[in-house]
């Protein structure tokens, strides 16, 4: 699991709301992804990014070289979007969790890939 | 309605498969690249020759890199339903645009084309000769020329009526040949890892195409299953998001698609299909989770949304729910325990998606799904309808004598307010698709009603 994808992952467990975002991160085994540098790309995200979510998550994995926010003219700026393109792309969680910040549900993160099925009595109405 | 004369016009040659699919393609991709389509003909029906306005030969090149439905594009110089006509024709072109193309340091090729008929080659050497009129002035070259010219003959669509005459004979320079070839190179017979209704190839390109798939956009599909729509968006430069609700597929575990092949092997998973087609650096991430109950934050991020819901024919339609139930077939694995088999009625899937995509889609960006339909009920007000969602297209594809899939295209036009949510309600639109929940029982209903009818008879 990329941060990027971190960062726009919320818990839907009921009655949790915008309450279940951002979903706490605890990761046993992380592995860094080369992946080929694509700056339309990167600038195109940065609008999306919800920031504090973000550092959050980076400072979890003591990433370090993580930007605190999005510089004047980063559209141009090829070291701060190389930066940002390593944080959100090229970090891969592999084995790990995600935890409600609300209600304390873990999802589990197994070979890459969340598992954000509820169970039958988390869906119960 | 008379063309603006600063626009030129072109003769797109197209594949006679899909064919009320390809118009929708063509509109989209031309609106994709600045082009708005503009012609004079009314409608194209099953003809492969489009006579069309394209404001720039760059933008009929743009065109060209998309399509998966157009064979060919020409720059159309000339066309007349007679030799006469077409040279009557090719005369009022005008020599200043030609003249580029045939200056003496050029090299050429006239090329033959007919339709439903077969020419032997001094036929064609003499329709070559009868253009002499035109002021070529380069060299021929048939192996590699630089200008390329084609007569294209139209002798109409049946095979079993030939006529003497061609309906219209076109001349042109062309210019490009459209992406056909990936629908061999993109084939699922040689995937690495396929599922029980992993979409033909051609149609993921036309899908993707239909939702105006560009470079760097972030394309989701909630009904992932082996990711086919998604190796379509990424070769078309987008970043790629998929979930599904089934473990095992997300996962690629468990029983082969394959016929001689038990089990799934180590490379077969999503991200190893984007892998065999170099498209690796456009996989985001997938997620198994339930399309119904959708764990994205609040925001629009998605610009196009591309998939093909389940049917409940071949895959089960399911959803988390509250009920014991586990349907036979599902492998036991604990951690891919789907806690429901409640059976997701399709309308209320069609509403989720709708919702779903109103939601998160950015302003313009496109819904792309596939809507089954029991074809003697079918009508136009059921297709899906919610408020910040306008109807693009919706393209038939029969799948057996009483059952049809349509591929409906709808773009997003106005912000998701919470009300949104129900106006549905309002709308006549929700209750004829309430009908279609028994989907399944349908599409079997004729099978089940030959049987009994075999059965009766034999007792006769």
């Amino acid at each position: 699991m990329k941060l990027l994808t971190h960062n726009l992952l919320s818990s839907h467990v009921r009655g949790v709301g915008t309450r279940g975002f951002p979903l706490r991160l605890q990761a046993t085994e992380v592995r860094i992804n080369p992946v080929e540098f694509n700056p339309d790309f990167v600038a195109r995200m940065i609008p999306k990014v919800e920031w504090a979510a973000l550092l959050e998550a980076a400072d979890t994995l003591h990433l370090v070289e993580v930007p605190k926010e999005p510089i004047q003219g980063y559209e141009q700026d090829e070291t701060f979007l190389r930066k940002m393109h390593h944080v959100l792309l090229e970090v891969d969680v592999l084995e790990g969790t995600l935890q409600c910040p609300e209600s304390g549900r873990l999802f589990p993160i197994s070979r890459g890939i969340p598992n954000m099925l509820l169970t039958d009595e988390e869906t119960k109405t | 309605m008379a063309l603006p004369s600063s626009l030129n016009r072109y003769l797109l040659l197209m594949a006679q498969e899909h064919l009320e699919f390809r118009l929708p393609e063509i509109k989209s991709l031309l609106s994709l690249f600045g082009g708005q389509f503009t012609s004079s003909q009314e409608t194209y029906g099953k003809s492969p020759f489009w006579i069309l306005s394209i404001p720039s030969e760059d933008i009929a090149r743009n065109l060209m890199k998309r399509t998966v439905c157009a064979k060919s594009i020409f720059e159309l110089w000339g066309h007349g339903k007679s030799p006469e006509e077409l040279y009557s024709s090719l005369k009022n072109y005008p020599v200043e645009k030609m003249a580029p193309f045939l200056h003496s340091d050029s090299t050429y090729k006239i090329k033959i084309l007919t339709f439903n008929k077969t020419l032997t080659q001094e036929e064609k050497v003499k329709r070559i000769d009868a253009l002499e009129f035109l002021p070529f002035e380069g060299k021929v070259n048939l192996k590699k020329p630089q200008h390329i010219f084609s007569v294209l003959e139209d002798y109409g669509l049946d095979p079993n009526c030939i006529p003497e005459n061609p309906h219209n004979i076109y001349f042109g320079r062309w210019i490009a040949d459209g992406q056909r070839e990936l629908i061999q190179s993109y084939s699922v017979k040689k995937r690495h890892f396929i599922g029980n209704t992993s979409m033909d190839a051609g149609l993921s390109l036309i899908m993707a195409n239909h939702g105006k798939v560009k470079e760097n956009d972030i394309v989701f599909d909630p009904f992932v299953g082996t990711g086919g729509l998604l190796i379509a968006s990424a070769h078309f430069g987008a970043y790629v998001y998929g979930t599904d609700i089934d473990y095992n597929t997300v996962h690629g575990l468990g029983k082969a698609s394959r016929k001689n092949q038990k089990w799934r092997g180590p490379d077969e998973n999503i991200r190893a299909n984007l892998r065999q087609y170099g498209l690796e650096k456009y996989y985001l991430d997938v997620l198994v989770s339930d399309a119904s109950k959708p764990s994205w934050r609040k925001g629009t991020y998605f610009d196009v949304i591309i998939t093909d819901p389940p049917y409940g024919i071949r895959e089960s339609t399911r959803r988390t729910g509250s009920q014991k139930e586990i349907p036979k077939g599902i492998e036991k694995c604990p951690e891919s325990h789907v806690p429901v088999s409640l059976s997701y009625h399709l309308s209320d899937m069609f509403f989720d998606l709708l919702n779903f995509a109103a939601e998160t889609l950015i302003l313009g960006g496109r819904l792309v799904y596939w809507l089954p339909v029991y074809t003697p009920e079918y009508t136009e007000e059921m297709v899906p309808w919610h408020p910040c969602l306008k109807l693009i297209s919706n393209c038939e594809q029969k799948l057996s004598s009483h059952t049809s899939r349509r591929l409906i295209t709808m773009e997003k036009v106005k912000e998701f307010e919470n009300r949104d949510q129900y106006s549905h309600l309002l709308s006549d639109h929700f209750l004829p698709y309430q009908g279609h929940n028994s989907f399944r029982e349908k599409y079997f209903s004729g099978i089940t009603k030959r049987i009994a009818k075999e059965e009766k008879s034999s007792q006769e």
